[in-house]
């Protein structure tokens, strides 16, 4: 594997983001929601506590239809307009086009949360943050829409049409985000063993994002999602190789 | 030399190529002949390794394109289908993009589109995005980037599909320019472009090889290979009166012009200019034909539909 070809393939995709207005309209959509949902929904100011709790703690709910918005054009636009043709009959292996693609995608929603800075800027004006924590709180924001995105990818590369690329996205991250909670949890508590309910419980984003948002950068929360993005990136090149003619 | 030994691919219950054998020498340019849904396109898609073979393998310049599928890749530029190309970019960032893939740097990649903008007269839109371009502009900017790094071996399916005649002789004079010491493999089922084009053709229907021979060669296997057609007043009379000679085997009027067709036996121009002169007969257009390539065609392919 080259790291050159998988930055050829980041660049180029980078930039056809900011070819077209998606980047700035995604831009623009998550910094008014993330603020909104934080001052509104998390009474960053009524709290009178000076940390990104009320901020953070939404990240998984935008991400939920935001990422998958920004994961669904990667195979399904390639495939539709043919182009996937091109891209994988130059030199350059599907792992580095899989690779090189999540890459982009994921460094341009990594933009779109730096880009949040106003709103670090905001408690240390007003008060004093424990700033490692913020910190913390936003690599596990990054890292949870590593985890989103990656499921985009894959499940992007399963069809040509990107609507069914975006809902497919929105349902398996949806039962992702939500596998710790007892509505889920329910389900197969009748008649899975305690263990593999144990399981699921522990693939849920919110569980892991949750504690690396409180400032506890657990090794295991780490490896758990550089374990998710793994897996569906290698779930992608499968896909990628037996659906990629249709 | 590439070489395809019982290439075959199944999609599911068709079998889309069925046990392809070629070996194509430098300096050829191999034209791929056949209907919609031959296997063409999917031949050529094993080819440059986009699709995997269900069995067989090829060749190319001794790089297996299964085993060493990036070692054949890199030697081969392609055309595919339609010319699909990245829309939202620019004609420069998009061939930059190809170069970059190829490998090229700095001043290399620069000459190197330069040098490939150059031959496809691609300067006045390199600042264009793709989407906003012709189709003939879209159709070169894919050779522009098939032809890059100078590829030993270039595949293009249907290099001039959907261009105007102009743009139609430009792609074909650049194939023609690009073809000594180059391997060049073209689908078409345009039957001029064969002609015009190919030194070699092979007609593929049902994922089968049913012709492989020169352009001349296939002309040989038509009805009309060396007829004589005529276009004068008394048609009838000069029918019967030709239908007698005996280097005529069969003689047909259709809209308004005699066709004689050969027996095998003498020679028919000669013998027919012969009568000519004997009967003072007005004739204001006498032709030697060649052979017809879509009667060609239309035989090999539906004898196998049959």
């Amino acid at each position: 594997m080259s790291a050159a070809n998988i930055l050829v393939v980041m660049r180029r995709e980078l930039a056809s983001y900011f070819a077209t207005p998606v980047a700035y309209v995604f831009i623009v959509i998550f910094l008014v929601m993330s603020a909104a949902f934080a001052f509104h929904l998390g009474g960053f100011y009524e709290r009178e506590i000076a940390d990104l709790q009320p901020f953070f703690r939404f990240h998984p709910w935008i991400y939920l239809f935001l990422v998958p918005a920004v994961g669904m054009r990667l195979w399904a636009e390639e495939r539709k307009y043919g182009t996937i043709e091109l891209l994988l009959t130059l030199p350059i292996t599907a792992a580095e086009a899989v690779i090189g693609k999540f890459v982009a995608a994921w460094l341009f929603v990594g933009l779109a949360l730096a880009l949040t800075f106003p709103m670090w800027i905001t408690v240390n004006v007003l008060g004093n943050p424990d700033n490692g924590v913020i910190v913390a709180g936003y690599i596990g924001s990054w890292l949870m829409a590593g985890g989103f995105l990656a499921i985009s990818a894959c499940l992007s590369a399963t069809t040509r049409n990107q609507v069914v690329a975006f809902i497919l996205s929105v349902v398996v991250c949806f039962g992702f985000l939500l596998s710790g909670l007892p509505i889920v949890l329910d389900l197969f508590r009748g008649w899975l063993p305690q263990a593999l309910v144990d399981g699921i419980a522990n693939l849920s984003f919110l569980m892991h994002f949750d504690s690396i948002s409180r400032g506890v950068i657990d090794l295991r929360n780490i490896i758990y999602f550089t374990l998710v993005i793994g897996f569906w990136l290698l779930a992608n090149r499968i896909v990628l190789e037996i659906r990629k003619a249709d | 030399m590439l070489k395809a030994r019982e290439l075959t691919r199944r999609f599911g219950p068709l079998l889309a190529v069925d046990r392809l054998s070629f070996e194509v020498e430098p300096g050829t340019v191999l034209g791929f002949l056949g209907p919609n849904g031959a296997g063409k396109s999917t031949t050529m898609k094993m080819l440059t390794g986009f699709l995997a073979p269900t069995s067989g393998t090829a060749e190319i310049l001794g790089h297996d394109i299964c085993r060493d599928s990036l070692a054949a890749r890199r030697v081969m530029g392609y055309l595919p289908e339609g010319a699909p190309l990245y829309g939202e970019l620019t004609v420069a960032q998009f061939l930059a993009f190809t170069a970059e893939a190829r490998g090229f740097r700095g001043e290399e990649r620069a000459r190197r589109v330069n040098r490939a903008v150059e031959r496809l007269e691609l300067g006045s839109v390199m600042g264009q995005t793709i989407e906003t371009l012709s189709k003939g502009f879209k159709r070169r900017v894919g050779l522009a980037q098939a032809i890059l790094h100078d590829p030993p071996v270039l595949i293009l399916d249907e290099p001039t599909d959907g261009l105007d005649p102009n743009q139609k002789h430009q792609v074909r004079s650049l194939i023609r320019e690009m073809s000594p010491e180059r391997i060049i493999v073209i689908s078409t089922h345009i039957l001029e472009e064969v002609d015009a084009l190919c030194t070699r053709a092979m007609i593929i229907a049902n994922g089968r090889l049913l012709a492989d021979d020169t352009p001349r060669g296939l002309l040989g296997h038509s009805r009309y290979h060396n007829a004589v057609s005529l276009e004068l007043n008394e048609l009838d009379r000069a029918a019967s009166r030709l239908g007698e000679l005996p280097e005529a085997r069969e003689v047909e009027i259709r809209r308004g012009r005699l066709t004689v067709f050969p027996s095998g036996q003498g020679d028919l121009f000669r013998a027919v200019g012969k009568v000519i002169d004997e009967e003072g007969w007005k004739v204001s257009h006498v032709q030697l034909e060649s052979g017809r390539l879509d009667e060609v065609f239309r035989t090999i392919t539906r004898k196998e539909a049959a």
